[in-house]
């Protein structure tokens, strides 16, 4: 009997609830893409000429390996992005150096504040530090004073390429060359700005560190690029929440994070993804092409990944961690929810280098409505990697009949000593479990929601306590109305 | 306040209940008894509103209102309880928090005021003292890798929680041994009143022992075949089914 499913299929679509633009007079450089583009940026920015060149090299290279090396293995499909049909720079037409949050463009307030993110509220509440992205350029950095009180250096990517240039020459492109990808070489010829971040030898970063990122301008592509370096017993935490409002064409977004983890540092990144998913056609909503990518670089350093992906048309995503360090920990913890046409193709990378190295993969995958979601996760275990351990847990909630849930594990061992253990399950969300809440009172949506929410539990529960919160609500939000 | 009349119901072209008749008043118990495969489960599930039955025949009403016509959750939150004979495990989500929403939908739905968290917890305290059931079971996962028998003192626990109207008990008693049986049965003496009524489902006399019955009814494929007093589910043990089945009158079982 499917009663109960079509029953949820029934149920309305409700619209995306962060769908509105704001009204704000850009500074726009003109579509396409050319050595032209590139220049144009790093000028606008007033780059120094070592980070054109970089930028340069990247493009030149992006033209060698051309639209026919556009990955196409993962298990997606969709349109062919017109690289020439996109806006590469757009930048609030405002003067960046402001005192108070009073100089801000209102109109621009007022969009956090639709996005729950009023700077003002931040400013009061203890312990989180915004850098707030609008379209391409940081608009305002909020705790910057007190951060640098611990030497700990928060400010956007523009801005730490003029005052901090050794730190970002030394570490751009380490972890994530321009050579690395197809979107990666395109990110490094034409990133607008970013987060930058670094802490201190010893230094623990008393707040979690938070960056939101939304995409405004019509067919504007964001290309993002963060840096996060944790010097040698250093700790932060860090999250990363994505809002964009609603389109009619698909935008790309194809950011590079890189994490850079030095003797017994630590890093926690978190992201909590919900660009617009496209309405329940398939129409609009963002591509979204992603590489992150963490080196362990020193012993004992630890990098843990989480992710909750509720958003975007298309993601193509792959946090990883490279364990060069020994015993050094990767730590990948994902729920990935896919609605209507979604399509999510996401997991990880563990590459064991160093002695004694362990990496823990928690991936819970929930397809609902006609939309696909895909795990693909690389272990491998270089020869001379002694004693590497990982644990994955994989687990694929379906919710309806017409979502499909795919899982791709790949392991390459090259070292005896090597143990890899790998635990993968598919379930229907169950009819049986559904009337048990629902004959408690409880209706059906809400009993959907929690059924999930406590599905997702292992991975929530690595979030930050508010972001759990936040990541509870977004998901119910992304499943409203699941089945159609 | 619950009436049944008259009910066919079928699952998968086969017929299951062929005309159900019963009429349970505020302050009764009933119980309900009958071979395996007889039909209780498939009762105690329609009343509560379970999908996949297929209602050929008749009518369901709590104190006028048609239960048919409603949702389960609609159904719950008008004051039917369906305590479970296989009671589901919800994986990572607390006995404690699914219990807190579910009582205060219920709260809603009477126009109470929500419970917060503080004076939630003072009443689930009381509670669990009077099911004894304890702080471990109640932050663990919806009956996750509880045995057989909490599962079943789990079920009378959120009965107490949500004090329904009418409380439907299937097999409760089943894979108790005896120290859980009069606890839970306490559980379920202490809930009657004048104004509520339980209907139990249950193979065995012994259970009765400790919950008296004011009727009860012998479901034997699909049918109501006898009904009488307490007394009747000591004769039952006595003589088994097949003595009501031989003594039907002809006419019931046209
Ligand atoms: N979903 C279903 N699909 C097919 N047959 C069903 C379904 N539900 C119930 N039945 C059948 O209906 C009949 C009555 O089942 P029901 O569970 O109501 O019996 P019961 O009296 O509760 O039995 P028990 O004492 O074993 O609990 C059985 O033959 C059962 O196999
Ligand atoms: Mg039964």
């Amino acid at each position: 009997m499917s009663t109960e499913v079509s029953n949820v299929e029934e149920l309305a679509i409700k619209d995306y609830k962060y769908g509105f633009q704001t009204e704000i007079e850009t500074d726009v450089i003109p579509k396409g893409l050319s050595e032209e583009t590139v220049r144009a940026i790093s000028l606008k920015k007033d780059e120094p000429e070592w980070m054109l060149e970089w930028r340069l090299k990247a493009f030149r290279h992006w033209l060698t390996i051309t639209k026919e090396n556009e990955p196409a293995w993962a298990n997606i499909s969709y349109p062919e992005v017109d690289f020439q049909d996109i806006i590469y720079y757009a930048a609030p037409k405002q003067k960046i150096s402001l005192n108070s949050l009073d100089e801000v463009d209102p109109e621009l307030l007022k969009t956090f504040e639709k996005l729950g993110i009023s700077l003002q509220e931040q400013k009061r509440l203890t312990g989180v530090a915004v850098d707030a992205v609008f379209d391409s350029v940081s608009v305002t950095t909020t705790f910057k004073a007190e951060l640098s009180k611990l030497g700990i250096i928060f400010c956007s990517m523009s801005e730490a390429v003029q005052e901090h240039p050794d730190l970002v020459k030394k570490y751009i492109g380490s972890v994530v060359p321009y050579t690395d990808n197809f979107y990666a070489a395109l990110n490094s010829a034409v990133f607008s700005d970013g987060s930058f971040c670094y802490i201190p030898k010893g230094v623990r970063c008393p707040m979690e560190l938070s960056t939101y990122f939304r995409i405004n301008t019509s067919g504007t592509g964001q290309f993002e690029r963060t840096l996060l370096i944790a010097d040698e017993g250093g700790y932060v935490s860090y999250l990363e929440g994505c809002t964009a409002p609603m389109r009619d064409e698909n935008q790309l977004h194809a950011a590079v994070v890189e994490l850079v983890a030095l003797d017994d540092a630590t890093i926690k990144y978190s992201t909590v993804q919900n660009w617009y998913p496209g309405n329940s056609e398939g129409l609009g909503g963002i591509y979204n092409f992603v590489t992150k990518r963490g080196a362990c670089r020193g012993k004992n350093s630890k990098i843990t990944w989480t992710q909750v992906e509720t958003g975007s048309a298309i993601t193509w995503k792959y946090p990883s961690c490279i364990l060069q360090g020994d015993n050094s920990v990767g730590e990948f913890y994902s729920v990935a929810v896919t609605n209507n046409r979604q399509q999510a193709d996401t997991g990880t990378k563990m590459i064991h280098l160093g002695k004694n190295t362990r990496s823990t993969i928690v991936s819970k995958g929930i397809s609902a409505g006609k939309s696909n979601n895909s795990y693909r996760g690389l272990v491998r275990v270089h020869k001379k990697a002694e004693n590497a351990r990982n644990f994955t847990q994989c687990d694929s909630l379906l919710i309806g009949d017409k979502c499909g849930a795919h899982t791709f594990p790949y392991i390459e061992v090259a070292n005896k000593s090597a143990k890899v253990e790998h635990e993968a399950t598919t379930s229907k969300i169950g009819e049986d479990q559904l009337f048990y809440l629902r004959q408690r009172g409880i209706a059906m949506e809400d009993a959907i929601n929690m059924i999930v929410n406590g599905y997702c539990k292992d991975v929530f529960r690595e979030l930050p306590m508010e972001f759990a919160v936040e990541a509870q609500k977004l998901l119910s939000i992304s499943l409203e109305g699941s089945v159609g | 306040m619950l009436t049944v009349k008259d009910l066919y119901v079928r699952v998968e072209d086969k017929e299951i209940l062929k005309g159900i008749n019963l009429q349970v008043n505020r302050g009764e118990v009933h119980a309900i008894m009958g071979p395996n495969g007889s039909g209780k489960s498939t009762l105690a599930n329609v009343i509560a509103g379970k999908e996949g039955y297929e209602i050929t025949g008749g009518e369901v009403t709590l104190d006028g209102k048609d239960l048919l016509d409603m949702l389960p959750e609609e159904r719950a939150r008008e004051g039917v309880f369906l305590a479970f004979q296989y009671p589901v495990e919800i994986p990572g989500v607390s006995n404690a928090s699914f219990l807190k929403t579910a009582l205060n939908e219920i709260r809603k739905h009477k126009g109470l005021e929500e419970l917060d968290a503080m004076h939630f917890l003072k009443f689930m305290k009381e509670k669990m003292k009077m099911v004894g059931i304890d702080d471990n079971l109640i932050n663990r996962p919806v009956n996750q890798g509880f045995s057989g028998g909490e599962k079943k003192r789990n079920e009378i626990f959120q009965l107490q929680m949500l004090q329904p109207t009418l409380a439907v008990l299937d097999e409760t008693d089943s894979g108790l041994d005896i120290d859980a049986l009069k606890v839970v049965s306490h559980g379920v003496n202490l809930f009657r009143n004048k104004d509520n009524a339980v209907v139990v489902v249950t193979h065995y006399q012994r259970l009765l022992n400790y919950i008296v019955p004011d009727f009860v009814h012998v479901l034997v494929s699909g049918r109501i075949v006898k009904s009488g007093g307490k007394e009747l589910a000591l004769e039952l043990e006595d003589k088994g089914y097949d003595w009501v089945t031989n003594t039907v009158p002809a006419a019931e079982t046209v």
